[in-house]
């Protein structure tokens, strides 16, 4: 009976102190953060290597690395996707090879891509450090989680779907577009959201791919620093840098934490759906 | 009888053309990971051609540009931080599954799983700046300088406790409710219960769910390269300074040539090699859960 009671003690102890350290580490950044961001640290450009000024084109560099990694990685893993659900048995070998490589895919550290990307885009393909190669890095990343994610879509759409359509005399393709994509729309935007949340937090992967330069980039072949990057930079390369390094960590979190939210949002909606539709 | 030629489920001429562009795509998928290795290969073949295996542990030192490549300080303050976050966050991680599993109320247990599911959203390098700016200060009070293997290993253990409970509350979910009935049947406390009944069920998940967290914790490299110090050493107390062979690819990838960058992508080789042995047995554990 002591036993019984005192690992509920423990357990309810353990549930406390992370739910505290969440808050404090939440509440840490918040208030640090909120003291340096205001509309001008958002539309203004870094000065004096980012200690005052703003993040201006850190931000838009941040949202192009990710534009590029999300159109490269989205098809590739639909594709992919459809192609291990819909046109292999799951048992066949093929299939299991490509699932495979994926489950290793998405075990791969971040430095790793790094060191992948600086030795394929930047030099063996030739792009630089640039927002291309950052880009194109981060979208093998995101890959494992784009297809993850469809694939569970489109398995939990019913088979009754493919049965009636089969007996339509509708082709695959057809079946495909206007009955089972629909169908996995949600679960396909939620996967979406959490590959843009994914490459969004990254920086490992990008400091020798996409670079350091903190200037506004005028095209995709311009090197860019990113918003997580630039944390990074400020905490542990500029001395002084870390009131300007709270507010970039303030404006990451908050946009982390919306992509996020509406990932979990599509999710639970999508199984809600789910559950009428039986 | 009439036999047509084409069987209503075997694939229309469009579907053959989707089809074959879809395998396209799904080998150039799959391909990433071969690339991978390839490329990771080719960069340190330089290196690990004149250089023996053995001198990466035997060498009087790191100093690559004189040609001097031991990375034992490196190896184990990697392998030290990655051991110490496991020892911290298992049990953490495993009391927050049973928390919101079977002690907290309904309403209670959803807010505590969506914290920790906002705390996997973070990401690392807000970690290694909150670790930097906060924790590092408090373990400097204790002993200086602050930043050490204690900090790194409090900052890896947050990081990755959410990974934990989230495959651990998985794998809870995955025990057979009759089993729950059945101890409660019986009369079990909740404890007894638990360990009991419970967590050997889920015993296989939760293995395989750990062995994918040490992978990620050997690989993170921005919260260990912000808050461990960064010196070469092997650690002679747990206020040391260190650098994980993550951290040092980080740093001197930025100005290393020839050599240097070799026996960098070659330290990245060995990485990717333990991180795979891990994942390995993970799916090992993850089979053995299927056919049990």
């Amino acid at each position: 009976m002591a036993k019984n009671f005192l690992a509920t003690a423990m357990i309810w102890l353990v549930a406390l102190l992370i739910s505290s350290v969440f808050l404090y580490l939440l509440s840490d950044m918040l208030i640090h953060g909120m003291a340096r961001l205001s509309l001008a640290y958002l539309v203004d450009a870094p000065l004096d290597a980012g200690r005052s000024g703003g993040i201006a084109p850190i931000i838009v560099a941040t949202a192009i690395i990710v534009l590029i990694a999300i159109t490269a990685a989205a098809p590739l893993g639909l594709a992919t996707a459809v192609l291990l659900t819909e046109f292999t048995r799951q048992k066949s070998g093929f299939g299991r090879f490509v699932e495979h490589s994926l489950d290793v895919l998405a075990s791969v550290p971040s430095i790793i891509f790094g060191l992948f990307g600086n030795a394929f885009f930047c030099l063996y393909l030739g792009l630089g450090f640039s927002l291309l190669s950052g880009g194109l890095t981060l979208a093998c990343m995101a890959l494992p989680i784009l297809i993850r994610t469809a694939v569970e879509g489109l398995r939990s759409a019913p088979d009754d779907y493919r049965l009636a359509a089969a007996a339509l005399g509708m082709t695959r393709s057809a079946a495909l577009l206007h009955l089972l994509l629909p169908a996995a729309a949600p679960a396909l935007a939620a996967g979406l959201m959490l590959g843009i949340g994914r490459a969004g937090a990254e920086t490992a992967a990008l400091i020798f791919t996409s670079g350091y330069v903190d200037r506004m980039p005028a095209s995709w072949f311009d090197s860019g620093r990113a918003l997580s990057v630039h944390i990074y930079d400020l905490a542990m390369n500029v001395p002084g840098g870390d009131a300007s390094a709270h507010a970039a960590a303030l404006v990451l979190i908050l946009l982390l934490f919306a992509i996020n939210s509406l990932a979990m949002g599509l999710t639970r909606h999508w199984q809600r759906g789910r559950i009428h539709s039986i | 009888m009439t036999l047509s030629r084409h069987n209503i489920l075997s694939l229309s001429h469009t579907d053959e053309i989707l089809a074959a562009l879809l395998r396209l795509c799904a080998l150039l998928s799959a391909a990433i990971v071969i690339l991978i290795l390839l490329f990771l290969s080719s960069e340190s073949w330089p290196v690990l051609q004149h250089v023996p295996l053995t001198r990466f542990l035997s060498d009087a030192s790191w100093h690559p540009t004189q040609g001097l490549y031991n990375i034992a300080p490196m190896l184990s303050a990697t392998l030290l931080s990655t051991l110490g976050a496991i020892l911290l966050a298992t049990p953490l991680g495993i009391a927050s599954a049973l928390f919101s599993h079977y002690y907290a109320p309904p309403a209670l247990a959803t807010w505590h799983r969506r914290i920790i599911a906002l705390l996997a959203g973070i990401p690392s390098v807000v970690y290694g700046f909150w670790g930097l700016t906060t924790l590092a200060p408090l373990v400097g009070r204790l002993h200086p300088p602050g930043v050490s293997l204690l900090t790194g290993i409090l900052v890896l253990t947050l990081m990755i406790l959410p990974t934990v409970a989230l495959t651990v509350d998985a794998a809870l979910a995955g025990v057979p409710n009759v089993y729950l009935r059945g101890a409660v049947a019986l009369g079990m406390s909740r404890w007894t219960m638990i360990s009991g009944v419970v967590l050997p069920a889920a015993r296989s998940g939760i293995t395989s769910g750990i062995m994918l967290t040490t992978g990620r914790a050997l690989g993170e490299t921005m919260a260990i390269l912000m808050v461990a110090g960064n010196v070469v050493q092997h650690p002679h107390s747990l206020f040391d300074s260190v650098r994980t062979l993550t951290a040092n690819i980080a740093l001197e990838m930025a100005y290393a040539m020839g050599d240097h960058r070799a026996a960098l992508f070659a330290t990245g080789l060995a990485l990717l090699a333990m991180v795979l042995l891990l994942v390995s047995i993970a799916e090992f554990f993850r089979r053995d859960l299927v056919h049990g």
